[in-house]
């Protein structure tokens, strides 16, 4: 099984768009939104949710009132200030001599348990905390894993390692050959989680200072991680010149380009329509899409049989 | 300046924005860029960077002599950062989150700590523009560790704009935490919909004032627009979908510079913050 994972480092490069026109073209494939912090596809796609699952971040510690001695450990070794004096509870408390009660904020706390360790009272427990939810939907394009992260959650790697899992699971009992991933934006921990492993990334960029400095980060973070890139220019004729410099760029750092989309009012149609490009468009951005696959597809197959000569 | 979704132009609002104050010479700005991820902001400001910092998480260090391979240290870190095979100790920095909990628990004393970079923030000046950004190191999974060193540099009698890295999760999270307003910006897509409720979830749950900026206002539909009355969200800008816009932002350009009528529209944009965060004060006050 193969896993094709579109990333992009910039954030409204149309990367979304771009899964959504391969997911109408790919066959045999699983489809994965690992953009858990601002999941989108889903509007394109139109799942039909089959199951939700909760998702468990790191744990959060929580300070029992009652158990509490007021002696402030906790807030001495906690590096991140998460626990805070909590406002006495009422006048009339038993012990109104000016205890000091601690309170834990739960937005800072980053679960390492440190303050469990020191609290001489045992007043500290560590609880679940119920972080976002992932959903497993069947699409007009096949099988669909995705999920949303709570707000001001943290953990979103966790979150993309349990939808990939779940991607994977689902395609060895489909059968299926390939698994087609949004990757998240950034080069921080969703997107490390997301592309380890992968067979190829293809790596949406856009014509501007800023995509092509992004590029460079994410084409960076791949090699740390040994996964080949491909790259996509995507509304390359807006800037013209700085197509040809990422073009140039690509060309001294040996990746390959699968394809350069030409900026077509039908793709913004389509967004707006919720359906992929593929299924309203026969337009200059459609046949550069399909053009691209077409390159992606060969790559994938020359992969799989260059693997399968291995072992 | 925050969004839900990347790419709605963010940057392009502080960059603008602070140009435009500094044209019209109307107050000191400072601009703090903590898209650590992948800061932009210095493409379209191009300051003259004149100070350079490492941001280090401090690490174990496992002293072998003393290490008895009692396996305490892994079972309580929350991280994984830290295994014990045949009675030795590896630790995996790269994971460790510097919270200090092995140090703590060790009973032989054997864990000392040892700055471990995961990234830069870097001080310069842009014209009148203080500047200051933060960048993990490619590879590092932790960015809310640099997001807070970039918001430590935020002058506390001048107006800073910071760039928020795009989303809601923690990143987000540290860097809109305790201003004073959150403008979020988004364009008019069932994409940028989706992700601005998400974004005012998250500023509503952070209890920090806001208001919409739309962007690209000419490619998509009216539903952003709707919604922001339907909620009672003020909307104090909007940026029509313009090639020529487009082409100044692909060169790195700002767009006040090259179109001279957009600063009257920033300055508005200012003017029109600073009574939503006076109004608010004084409701506040009585
Ligand atoms: S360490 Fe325990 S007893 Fe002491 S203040 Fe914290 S919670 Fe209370
Ligand atoms: S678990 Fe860690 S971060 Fe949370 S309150 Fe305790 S020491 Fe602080
Ligand atoms: S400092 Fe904390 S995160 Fe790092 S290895 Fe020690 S226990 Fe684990
Ligand atoms: S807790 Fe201390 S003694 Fe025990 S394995 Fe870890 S470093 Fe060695």
């Amino acid at each position: 099984m193969q896993e094709l994972l579109v990333i992009s480092g910039k954030g409204g490069t149309g990367k979304t768009s771009i899964v959504a026109a391969l997911a109408a073209l790919a066959e045999d494939k699983v489809l994965a939104d690992c953009d858990v912090d601002a999941a989108d596809l889903h509007l394109l796609l139109r799942p039909e949710v089959e199951s939700v699952n909760e998702f468990y971040g790191s744990d959060k510690a929580v300070i029992d009132p009652g158990l509490c001695t007021g002696c402030g450990r906790c807030r001495e070794v906690c590096r991140f200030g998460a626990v805070m004096e909590a406002k006495p509870e009422k006048e009339n408390s038993e012990d109104d001599s000016g205890k000091l009660v601690f309170q834990v904020d739960s937005l800072e706390c980053e679960g390492c348990g440190v303050c469990t360790l020191v609290c001489p009272a045992g007043a500290i427990a560590m609880q679940p905390n119920l972080a976002g939810y992932w959903y497993i939907s069947a699409t007009p394009y096949g099988p669909l894993v995705h999920a949303q992260l709570g707000l001001a959650e943290e953990n979103s790697g966790k979150l993309v390692t349990k939808v990939r899992q779940e991607a994977r699971r689902l395609a060895e009992e489909n059968n299926a050959r390939l698994i087609i991933t949004d990757g998240p934006p950034g080069i921080g921990c969703p997107v490390i989680s997301s592309l380890t492993g992968v067979t190829l990334a293809l790596a949406v960029t856009e014509p501007t200072v800023a995509g092509r400095h992004d590029l460079e980060r994410v084409v960076k973070l791949a090699g740390h991680f040994r996964v080949p890139v491909a790259v996509c220019i995507n509304k390359y004729d807006l800037a013209p010149e700085k197509s040809r410099e990422i073009e140039a760029y690509c060309y001294d750092a040996g990746l390959t380009i699968a394809g350069k989309i030409p900026f077509d009012a039908d793709v913004a149609r389509a967004l707006v329509n919720g359906v992929p490009l593929m299924a309203c468009s026969r337009g200059v951005a459609a046949s550069a899409v399909q053009a691209m696959w077409d390159s992606l597809m060969v790559r994938l197959e020359r992969m799989a049989k260059e693997q399968n000569g291995h072992s | 300046m925050a969004s839900g979704k990347g790419g709605t132009g963010k940057t392009t609002i502080v960059t603008n924005l602070a140009r435009a104050l500094a044209l019209a010479g109307k107050i000191p700005v400072q601009v703090l860029d903590c898209d650590v991820e992948e800061p932009n902001a210095h493409l379209f400001l191009k300051p003259v960077f004149h100070e350079e910092e490492e941001v280090t998480l401090p690490v174990p260090e496992v002293d072998n002599n003393r290490c008895t391979g009692c396996g305490r240290c892994s079972e309580v870190c929350a991280f994984h950062a830290l295994a014990v095979a045949g009675g030795k100790v590896i630790t995996f920095p790269e994971m460790c989150h510097g919270c200090g909990g092995c140090t703590i628990a060790c009973p032989a004393g054997a864990i000392s700590e040892k700055p471990h970079r995961i990234g830069v923030v870097a001080r310069g000046q842009a014209g009148r523009i203080d500047f200051a950004h933060g960048k993990i190191d490619v590879g590092v999974p932790l960015a809310p560790p640099v997001i807070r060193v970039v918001k430590k540099l935020a002058f506390k009698e001048r107006l800073t704009l910071i760039d928020a890295p795009p989303g809601t999760s923690c990143p987000v999270v540290a860097a809109v935490k305790d201003s004073d307003f959150c403008l979020l910006v988004t364009e008019p897509t069932p994409f940028g919909l989706n992700d601005l409720r998400l974004a005012v979830g998250m500023v509503r749950e952070l209890g920090v004032p806001f208001a919409v900026v739309i962007n690209r206002s000419t490619l998509g539909d009216l539903r952003v627009e709707r919604y922001c009355q339907r909620e009672g969200i003020p909307i104090l800008l909007k940026i029509p979908f313009d090639k020529g816009y487009a082409a100044t932002y692909a060169r790195g350009d700002c767009l006040v510079e090259e179109y001279p009528e957009w600063v009257t529209p920033f300055i508005g944009l200012w003017q029109e913050i600073e009574r939503l965060v006076s109004q608010r004060a004084r409701a506040a006050g009585n």
